[in-house]
């Protein structure tokens, strides 16, 4: 089990640096499907298949996002590769930054016991015991996504509506100003 | 050992984040740090030998539900952040397509050169 958890992250960490790595875009693009993929696997292997399931979905969507972006103007590989004064930046920090993620590491509790058995009356437990008879759902993430903690719900449709909205702005072929100096509006959508 | 992975695969979003000169692949170093975190956040809610928070029986072989499956928290929290995280990479995907429209490519240090040439 934890074996097959280690074998997905290393399998992720590889993919990662394939898609650092390549040139061509459109193996970065697949590669980091392969990150995201293996997310989903690690989640299912984590008791935790809500999460797979979406993660998967997620992944597609953004798959095609991404090839949209490559593929689809015209852009097939990169145009030159870094500098080596900012490669030697970038792993001076990311080591800095493992080394201190590390080092913190050693506050936490073991791989395979959760903190919330070490809180005296933690959220999880309450939800875990009292959650069917209090929303009768049966899958407990839902009931804490849906009923006790709805307004994070709340907050994340909020969240998306304005990203889509972000996204509409930007992807609109002309703006408000462009219209009116063309003359008298003529070409209204 | 799990958790130093998951921190590898964080270090190696970082480690794109700040070399790549393509905006694209900064938008992959971005989605690959993502994974890296969610996959941390469900990881502290695992136990060993736990089944997913679903209720099909109340008692699973003398032991109490409660104290077998894995805890539900992180992971409700984890799924809304998967799916912020489309929202947010949409966003950025468009930005990105914007940025490809006026300037022609995707390079950030050649856009800045053609801004510093047209201040001139």
């Amino acid at each position: 089990m934890e074996l097959l958890l280690i074998f997905m992250l290393l399998f992720m960490i590889l993919a990662g640096i394939v898609a650092l790595w390549t040139d061509e875009l459109l193996s970065a693009v697949i590669a980091v499907g392969a990150v995201g993929i293996g997310t989903s696997v690690a989640f299912l292997l984590l008791g935790a298949p809500d999460l797979a399931i979406t993660q998967i979905v997620v992944e597609v969507v953004a798959l095609v996002l991404l090839i949209k972006v490559t593929i689809g103007v015209g852009v097939r590989t990169t145009s030159g590769t870094p500098s080596p004064k900012r490669l030697r930046l970038a792993a001076a920090v990311s080591v800095l930054l493992l080394l201190v993620m590390v080092r913190s590491f050693t506050g936490l509790p073991e791989f395979g016991s959760p903190v919330m058995e070490r809180v005296d009356d933690a959220p999880s437990i309450v939800y875990l015991e009292e959650g069917l008879e209090r929303t009768g759902s049966a899958n407990q993430v839902m009931s804490v996504l849906l009923d006790f903690r709805a307004y994070d719900t709340l907050g994340e449709a909020t969240v998306i509506f304005t990203a889509v909205f972000g996204a509409l702005v930007l992807l609109r072929k002309k703006g408000k100003k462009d219209r009116e100096d063309a003359d008298g509006g003529e070409d209204e959508e | 050992m799990v958790y130093v992975l998951c921190a590898m695969l964080l270090c190696v979003g970082i480690f794109g984040l700040i070399s790549q000169k393509n905006v694209i692949k900064i938008i992959i170093s971005i989605s690959i740090m993502e994974n890296a975190v969610n996959l941390f956040l469900v990881v502290i809610g695992y136990r060993r030998g736990g089944i997913a928070p679903i209720i099909t029986e109340r008692i699973y072989e003398g032991v109490q539900f409660a104290e077998k499956a894995v805890d539900p928290l992180p992971q409700a929290m984890v799924l809304t952040s998967i799916v912020i995280g489309l929202g947010v990479m949409a966003l950025m995907v468009t930005m990105a397509l914007r940025i490809y429209h006026v300037h022609g490519t995707y390079d950030i240090t050649e856009i800045l050169k053609s801004r510093k040439k047209a201040e001139q």
